[in-house]
């Protein structure tokens, strides 16, 4: 039967064989001729939007993304806020399906968020620290999204900083969009500084200032210091670098194969903080501090200053139940330069076209928007949340004028309490590479200085500029 | 739950070599019937093995390989010895050995010798030595980070218990977890507070293994109570010393959470840093997991040595 059925002839044979050379062949040729709306209709047939990034999202794809970072119940009026935003940009986008991830306690956990990576689990749409794009990308978490991101998509594009949005690119690519950014100042107490006859709109400007009153401060007894100090946990190292930033010093030369510490104003950072605890007494006898133990001192009106960023303050009144009029905020002391950072969104690598597009529509509407989203200060303050913290505050030119116009008219604490740190605006600076390796090491000089009197300065910093070097050798 | 049904009896079960032809179906009836019959076994054991082979298996394989592997720009790679000379090379390697050595000798002789004499001690009371074994095993029961966080507050060189009993005696306060001097000593004495309880009730059962007898002719050899301990009470728990020894030094050097919660980690110039601290740090502060698994493969080469000896000994003591 079978070979009945398929028994050819010579001839018929090769007639079919040149009827499917000649039909593959036009097939290739029609394919190349529109290769781009065919791939297009292989990929994204039937409802699916264009691959074009610049293209806009088209109304009638369906896409649902998945986020990151979404409120907590806990923070109820965060959480509404939240949801309002996903109806109001559905209103524009009723074909985008939201799906927030809620993450308790903080956004990010480093331990956690690295078995994310390592894991693939994360959201379409990620939380990450400006630091976290290395490891990201050593990861192949991150989708490179500079031809979706345009003026058109983000329309304050421009209006951006540019360090801020720099932090985000390798190699030329663009990996993320920023959500806030902070550089690093002086934080007071104020209520220390008015009882130890300070002026509290006028924080300390220079470390010789910050001595002077952390003496006073720590005068008025009763277990108070004057001024704080990490030293463990690599916040210590963290400080370091900020101190030295405010100096004008360096961490790692311009290179980034080299310590560039161990000079005039490494020396400066530790031999100050050795005096302040050590002759001063001014520093509380407790150390090996990291982050969350200064918060929870000048919260508890235990400690006069130490160097934060004004997100600090957002934690230490809504977790440690601090008031806003307690706190101030001026520049970092020496004012040369200080340390920024901050968070951003970033989108899971193997995310279709469409899921990215509909993602950076949702972050320019939730994020990137004056006015909208977490820049709409007048919802802000009608729910009862802070309005008025310096920071985030990435917008230059209009979108700033307009972001601080609003931010002033609905402050909902007193701002001018922020006023030495907002008018005196000092450029940031990155972290170092091989950052967190750089601080552990730092970490030990900043131990060195707080915890033993008769401690080496110049010793602990060549000590940690050779131990740094063969962490930079070894990149 | 069925009752587990009775074997057949060994007559009527088919002998091997005397099946004839039948032989292969009797051989697959008898895995079969075997099977069957302790199904429930290989249940459990089917759950044990996949547990185990999930959660402890698995991740120590890949340990290993992860060990010679580099993750750069989301290419897995071989690195060969790389993440080992990485580690050998960082500054903190012989320090952290240094401090894992240093704790562990000094739990040796404080975690060692106090529970032996608490037990000996305690070994020596004839009424209410339960109420005694409880209140000595108490603060095991205690979460250990809530036992560290308590000496934590102890050893506050402002506010701290400790300091204040010194100023009572008009002693000098001490810096206890803030000075490299007395950092580790420190962390070893919470240590073997919170750990002495366990101890100390495997010391008072051997103990109490020991005939009465031996004590009596040591007696009536006019032996006082030092001599009695070292010549009937140390003789007689040799084996049970010897072990515990070598658990107790396989344990202190896996020390971490004493050190990281009572020195956030690293303590005065790094003078708490332990090996399995800078492990963390690699894995979760700097995400070079390789070179977390490469000093976790040093660690396991160093602990399996102690092992050897430890199994060699558990032979000796069940001959």
């Amino acid at each position: 039967m079978r070979s009945a059925g398929f028994r050819r002839t010579r001839r018929t044979s090769r007639a079919s064989a040149a009827a499917l050379v000649t039909a593959l062949a036009l097939t290739a040729l029609a394919s190349c001729g529109t290769s781009s709306s065919s791939d297009n209709g292989d990929k994204d047939s039937g409802s699916k939007g264009s691959s074009d990034p610049s293209a806009p999202l088209d109304p009638k794809t369906k896409v649902t993304i998945s986020i990151d970072c979404m409120p907590p119940a806990a923070k109820a009026a965060e959480l509404r806020e939240w949801n309002e935003d996903i109806k109001t940009f559905n209103k524009t986008y009723p074909n985008v399906t939201i799906n927030g991830k809620s993450t308790p306690g903080q956004c990010l956990e480093p331990p956690r968020f690295t078995a994310m990576l390592k894991g693939k689990s994360q959201p379409d749409v990620f939380y990450a620290y400006f630091t976290d794009l290395q490891q990201v990308l050593d990861n192949d978490g991150a989708e490179d999204i500079s031809a979706y991101v345009n003026d058109k998509s983000v329309p304050a594009l421009k209006d951006i900083q540019p360090q801020v949005i720099d932090v985000a690119r390798k190699d030329g690519k663009l990996y993320a969009l920023p959500t806030s950014n902070y550089t690093m100042g002086l934080m007071i107490n104020r209520k220390l500084f008015t009882q130890a006859g300070l002026d509290p709109n006028s924080p300390p400007a220079t470390w010789d200032a910050v001595r002077a009153a952390a003496k006073k401060i720590a005068g008025l007894g009763k277990g108070i210091s004057g001024y704080g100090e990490y030293s463990a946990g690599n916040n210590g190292g963290w400080h370091f670098a900020a101190a030295q930033y405010g100096l004008g010093g360096d961490v790692v030369d311009a290179s980034g194969k080299k310590a560039a510490f161990n000079d005039a104003s490494g020396k400066q950072v530790l031999q100050q903080l050795h005096d302040m605890r050590w002759e001063d007494d001014s520093m509380g006898k407790t150390q090996l501090l990291k982050w969350g133990d200064l918060q929870k001192q000048i919260s508890t009106d235990k400690l006069g200053m130490f160097l934060a960023a004004p997100d600090d303050i957002t934690y230490m009144v809504q977790q440690l139940g601090a008031k806003y009029e307690t706190f101030g905020l001026g520049p970092i002391p020496g004012g040369k330069g200080t340390l920024f950072g901050g968070n951003n969104y970033m989108i899971k690598k193997g995310s279709s076209p469409d899921q990215i597009k509909a993602a950076v529509a949702w972050l320019n509407f939730k994020n990137l928007t004056p006015g909208k989203g977490q820049f709409d200060w007048a919802r802000t303050k009608a729910d009862k949340l802070p309005v008025g913290l310096p920071q985030p505050n990435f917008f230059l030119g209009d979108s700033k004028a307009k972001d601080d116009a609003s931010r002033t008219t609905n402050a909902s604490m007193p701002i001018e309490n922020f006023k030495a740190f907002m008018d005196n605006p000092i450029q940031g600076k990155a972290e170092p590479p091989k950052a967190q390796e750089i601080y552990k090491i730092l970490d030990n000089a900043m131990s060195g200085v707080l915890t033993n009197k008769g401690a080496d300065v110049d010793k602990l910093l060549s000590t940690a500029e050779q131990q740094v070097n063969q962490v930079l050798a070894n990149q | 739950m069925s009752a587990p049904t009775l074997s057949p009896s060994k007559a009527t079960r088919p002998r091997h070599g005397h099946a004839g032809p039948t032989r292969p179906n009797s051989a697959r009836e008898e895995f079969l019937r075997t099977l069957r019959r302790n199904i429930s076994a290989h249940g459990f054991l089917i759950g044990a093995v996949l547990c185990f082979s999930f959660f402890s298996w698995y991740p120590m394989v890949r340990e290993f390989i992860l060990a010679f592997q580099k993750t750069e720009n989301g290419k897995t790679t071989w690195a060969g010895w790389s993440n080992l000379s990485y580690v050998v090379n960082d500054p903190a390697f012989w320090q952290a050995w240094r401090n894992t050595l240093l704790f562990s000798a000094l739990a040796l002789v404080f975690g060692f010798a106090i529970p032996f004499v608490v037990a000996v001690v305690l070994n020596e009371f004839r009424h209410g030595q339960g109420y005694l074994r409880l209140l000595v095993y108490l603060p095991v029961m205690l979460p250990p980070v809530a036992s560290v966080l308590l000496f934590k507050y102890f050893y506050d060189p402002g506010y701290g218990l400790f300091n204040r009993i010194l100023e009572i005696f008009h002693l000098p306060a001490q810096q206890w977890l803030q000075d490299t001097d007395t950092a580790m000593l420190s962390v070893v004495i919470a240590a073997t507070w919170m750990n002495m309880g366990g101890a100390t009730l495997i010391y008072l059962a051997a103990l109490q293994g020991i005939p009465g007898e031996l004590y009596e002719a040591a007696e009536l050899d006019g032996a006082g109570l030092l001599r009695k301990i070292w010549h009937v009470t140390i003789p007689q728990t040799r084996l049970i010393l010897s072990l515990l020894l070598l658990m107790q030094i396989i344990a202190t050097m896996q020390v971490f959470t004493e050190p990281f919660l009572l020195t956030n980690g690293a303590g005065p110039e790094g003078s708490t840093t332990t090996v399995v601290y800078l492990i963390y740090q690699y894995a979760f502060n700097f995400n070079n997991y390789g070179s977390a698994a490469a000093l976790g493969l040093v660690l396991l080469v160093v602990l399996a040595g102690f092992s050897a000896v430890y199994v060699r000994l558990s032979r000796n003591s069940e001959d």
